[in-house]
């Protein structure tokens, strides 16, 4: 178990943190038709929006409550309700995702009262779910976010079996999936054609592959998202016959979820070791009651045969990590199962998953303290966000891109990381950057007791 | 930051915008608003000044979500690229610890990183809870030496512009002044030759296109002490006022800075721009004649001569690749004229321009380029410029990041025109990146491409999806149009 660094600096430098609303914001952005209204100024949503937008490079939906100097001291309740009016009006969502701010839960904002008064005066905007959740910036991150506002769509949306009717195992086929934010939509689409790969059909909330990678719709504007999880959906959640929970983040949300529906719940760390990913797929076997897919076996021979290729290079080499938790710890884990050793490791915010790091310690911080401890301990490998690019350069070593934002290369928010190709795939990936390191190279002795030519050493080139 | 004085500063008697409702005070539509925060425009607007350490004081949202996320460059330290904020957690939020955690913050940075100076960005969360960080800033200076700024422009007191002018207003009141320039180096000023010192006013070297119009000024002996704030440091802000003109290059972002700086010290100043071979060769020509050195003229218009017959050749067989190609262009202030006589220049056709952010000087000048029923656009939803593009015939769109997606997803040809941008486009040499930028995205093979539904479509007999209206892009389809001169 890692000893965990508290934070003892007054400045974040270089800030690893990205803040727990925009993750509440990111949850709602895995639902259809949906747009998440941030309670706040308007400098919150349009600085989550650029975030987002350069990460994911699609369109992101997202308004703001725009609070201003007469609401920040008066009150922000009519804000919210004249918000959710003009957005009903112009283009009645499935759903609005309501994650508040610093600045109105300084202020008290009593957000669910609003949503009462905006239900009693528009009861025309029925059809419209609203989710509001409460997501200052002053506590968490962005994984925080994410879960608690999957936690509060469920608590909101999916009825309980006695209200529903509903029954775990009806639909025996359906598996639902609570993906924690770490996982990308590349990661997401893996998952869901694993789990078809058994026969299963999967229900994923929130589902990011299907609302934020690739689309191109044959209507030229949008001003809600564009698949992701439908609304509706929800209602049947607890007819499933499992859910498979991926990232301690989403404990609360799937303890919400088994609560209310009882269906049976599956828990899963990461997936980014064959460990792991071999309890997943044994899982899957169990419920679906269907052997192991020859595709599935296949590929994790695959697996087996890079982990010989790879551990020469592998084995014995010192990383530095910088993630959210539960990032954290599937690459703690994965660099664990070839005999690297994470030297040091940042996440932004405190996490009971963090006790499963395979680490020494981690540090609460920011990317200066990445540099510092990477440096002290000559870290050869550096695991981070595109900001943790400086770093790198500093450090003069390798970064492999992982987390949010990635804004300096196209494609990073799609990769897919987990399963036994995801895992193969980042495993030749790091063994190749530490191809390109001259490790254990001797240098050309040339000896002064020779008369060789300095010429000599001129790379030979065609005239 | 009082509401008095709020209002003083949205009261801008330069701006012929002044008679009208402010800006600043239009209240913004909940569920309907996009825009930055005025904190993200004081940020914006001083963050170039590259050895300066900003702490951003307030919860992670502020600095967290956005650090290093502008496109200003330095040609030396990069300090001012390293994101530092006291991000606030929920004990100091309610201990009120925040204040001491700014000012050991402010002692961190000075610490770790030898500023110049410390520039200090209040936000929502301390203003509401009433941090005194002015005097937080006082206090740190004083004890440690080092120049500590407040900068007060919370989120919540309004738009992005105003945290423009609250920017600009504290270099002028705060710091300007504070230092004498040094002297000329020695052995570059002789007989026929003088050095005349001039400042750039709101240029943010977005991309480094600063420094295609550097080279120019230098050869002119133009020393420009300060440019607020592309590639400045934080002394030569210090000498601002020596300035003998100041060229206004952003007008709606800081033309409080242009007029305080010349109540002040009495600095004449001009507004020009660095877009269009015909409006640098004007910028120049105004430096001349406000400082009115005959010798300094001759050798501007030899400048200009020799410069404009150069690009002129350079962007000839861009020229005829992007002739009567018409433009919507979809950008805020300065830009919205400056871009359009560009683009004149490389005979395309502006169909219509976003004056959402232009001062009543921007639509005069527009006008004057686009002819008295020039179209504007006030509200630049998605929705409305696409339909726009639509009706017009339009081959690309030029607006800001924000659109960039909502024009790919149209499959619109588009050009980012804003400070995330990667390529520089002032000056004369930058107009043939701007040519080039434009060719590649309108010329590029890819649009057939992403509008060809699948062959499987029709032949499986399924409906056919809806045909994405699709753009006249060859060149000979175009309509003949009628090119206004440059000249």
């Amino acid at each position: 178990m890692p000893e965990i660094i508290k934070r003892n600096k007054a400045l974040s430098v270089s800030p690893l943190k990205a803040s727990n609303t925009v993750g509440a914001a990111l949850a709602f952005l895995g639902f259809n038709r949906t747009i998440p209204m941030l309670h706040g100024s308007q400098g919150c949503t349009a600085f989550g929006k650029i975030f987002f937008v350069r990460h994911f490079r699609e369109p992101i939906p997202l308004q703001t409550t725009a609070i201003d100097q007469v609401s920040a001291i008066m009150g922000s309740e009519a804000q919210v309700v004249e918000g959710l009016k003009t957005i009903c009006e112009k283009s009645a969502p499935d759903l609005i995702g309501l994650p508040t701010t610093g600045l109105v839960e300084t202020q008290g904002a009593d957000i669910e009262m609003a949503v009462r008064v905006f239900r009693e005066t528009w009861p025309q905007f029925a059809g419209t779910a609203v989710v509001p959740v409460s997501t200052p910036d002053f506590t968490g991150c962005m994984e925080s976010g994410y879960a608690q506002a999957t936690k509060a769509i469920i608590e909101t949306l999916v009825p309980t079996r006695a209200e529903a009717g509903t029954r775990p195992g009806r639909r025996e086929r359906q598996v639902n999936v609570l993906p924690g934010s770490h996982l990308t939509p590349g990661d997401i689409e893996y998952l869901k054609e694993l789990i078809e790969a058994f026969g299963l059909s999967p229900m994923v909330l929130p589902d990011l592959s299907d609302s934020l990678d690739g689309h191109l719709p044959e209507t030229d504007y949008n001003p809600l998202t564009i698949g992701g999880t439908r609304v509706s959906d929800l209602a049947s959640v607890g007819d499933a016959v499992a859910t498979l929970v991926i990232g301690a983040s989403m404990d609360a949300a799937a303890d919400a979820l088994a609560e209310r529906t009882g269906v049976p719940d599956h828990r899963f760390a990461h997936l980014m070791d064959m460990d792991a990913v071999d309890g997943l797929v044994m899982t899957l076997s169990r419920i679906a009651d269907r052997p192991v897919p020859a595709k599935v076996e296949r590929q994790r021979a695959q697996l087996q045969d890079a982990l010989l290729d790879c551990h020469f290079m592998l084995g014995m080499s010192r990383f530095a990590v910088a993630a959210e938790p539960d990032l954290l710890v599937g690459f703690s884990r994965m660099l664990a199962s070839v005999g690297s050793e994470v030297v040091a490791a940042v996440a932004p915010a405190n996490a009971p998953a963090l006790q499963d790091v395979a680490a020494r310690e981690v540090k609460i911080g920011d990317l200066e303290d990445l540099e510092i401890a990477a440096r002290e301990r000559d870290a050869e490998i550096l695991i981070g966000n595109s900001h943790a690019v400086h770093t790198a350069e500093r450090l003069g070593i390798p970064l492999l891109r992982a987390g949010f934002p990635q804004y300096d290369r196209v494609g990073g928010f799609q990769r897919t990381w987990i399963g036994y190709r995801g895992t193969r795939d980042a495993i030749f990936d790091l063994a190749n950057l530490l191809l390109g390191e001259e490790r254990g190279e001797i240098h050309p002795y040339r000896s002064t007791l020779k008369q060789r030519p300095e010429s000599e050493c001129e790379m030979p080139r065609p005239n | 930051m009082k509401q008095k004085e709020i209002a003083a500063l949205l009261d801008e008697p330069a701006c012929a915008h002044n008679a009208k409702d402010k800006s600043g005070c239009a209240k913004l539509k909940p569920g309907a608003t996009a825009g930055g925060c005025s904190f993200d425009g004081a940020q914006i607007a001083l963050l170039p000044i590259a050895d300066v350490a900003h702490i951003v004081h307030g919860s992670i949202a502020c600095a967290g979500n956005s650090w290093d996320n502008r496109g200003a460059r330095s040609s030396g330290p990069s300090l001012y690229k390293i994101g530092m904020t006291t991000d606030l957690t929920e004990q100091d939020v309610i201990m009120g610890r925040s204040e001491k955690r700014l000012f050991l913050g402010i002692k961190q940075a000075i610490d770790s990183y030898k500023p110049a100076a410390v520039f200090v960005y209040n936000t929502c969360v301390p203003a509401l809870t009433g941090d005194d960080v002015g005097a937080v800033c006082k206090e740190a200076q004083k004890r440690w030496g080092t120049p500590v700024v407040s900068v007060d422009a919370a989120g919540f007191y309004g738009t992005k512009n105003l945290g423009n002018r609250i920017a600009g207003e504290t270099m002028v009141t705060q710091v300007c002044g504070t230092r004498e320039p040094d002297p000329v180096p020695p052995g570059i000023e002789h007989e026929g030759f003088k050095v005349h010192d001039v400042n750039l006013v709101a240029e943010y070297n977005i991309a480094g296109e600063l420094w295609n119009v550097l080279p120019l000024l230098d050869e002119l002996g133009l020393r420009v002490l300060c440019s607020l704030s592309g590639d400045a440091r934080f002394h030569e802000v210090q000498t601002m006022h020596r300035a003998e003109v100041n060229m206004m290059v952003c007008s709606k972002a800081m033309i409080n800075v242009a007029r305080k700086l010349k109540e002040t010290y009495g600095t004449p100043w001009f507004e020009g721009s660095f877009y269009g071979v015909a409006d640098v060769s004007q910028a120049l020509r105004d430096f001349a004649r406000i400082i009115d050195d005959p010798d300094l003229t001759r050798r501007t218009e030899a400048l200009i001569a020799r410069e404009e017959a150069k690009i002129h050749a350079a962007l000839e067989p861009y020229r005829a690749r992007l002739q009567g190609r018409k433009v919507l262009l979809y950008t805020g202030g300065v830009k919205s004229w400056s871009i359009i006589s560009a683009l004149q220049d490389l005979g395309m056709t502006v169909v219509a321009t976003g004056t959402r952010k232009s001062t009543e000087e921007d639509k005069a000048r527009i006008r004057a380029l686009m002819g008295e029923d020039a179209v504007m656009i006030e509200d630049g939803n998605p929705r409305g410029l696409i339909d726009r593009v639509r009706e017009n015939g339009v081959d690309i769109l030029i607006a800001g990041g924000r659109n960039l997606y909502t024009a790919l997803k149209a499959r619109i040809p588009f050009l980012d025109i804003n400070q995330e941008r990667e390529f520089g486009y002032a000056g004369y040499v930058g107009m043939v990146e701007l040519a080039r930028q434009l060719c590649l995205t309108v010329e590029s093979p890819i649009w057939d491409a992403v509008r060809r539904p699948a062959p499987w479509a029709a032949v499986a007999g399924h409906a056919q999806p809806a045909p994405v209206q699709s753009l006249s892009l060859a060149a000979n389809e175009s309509a003949p149009v009628e090119v206004p001169s440059h000249a």
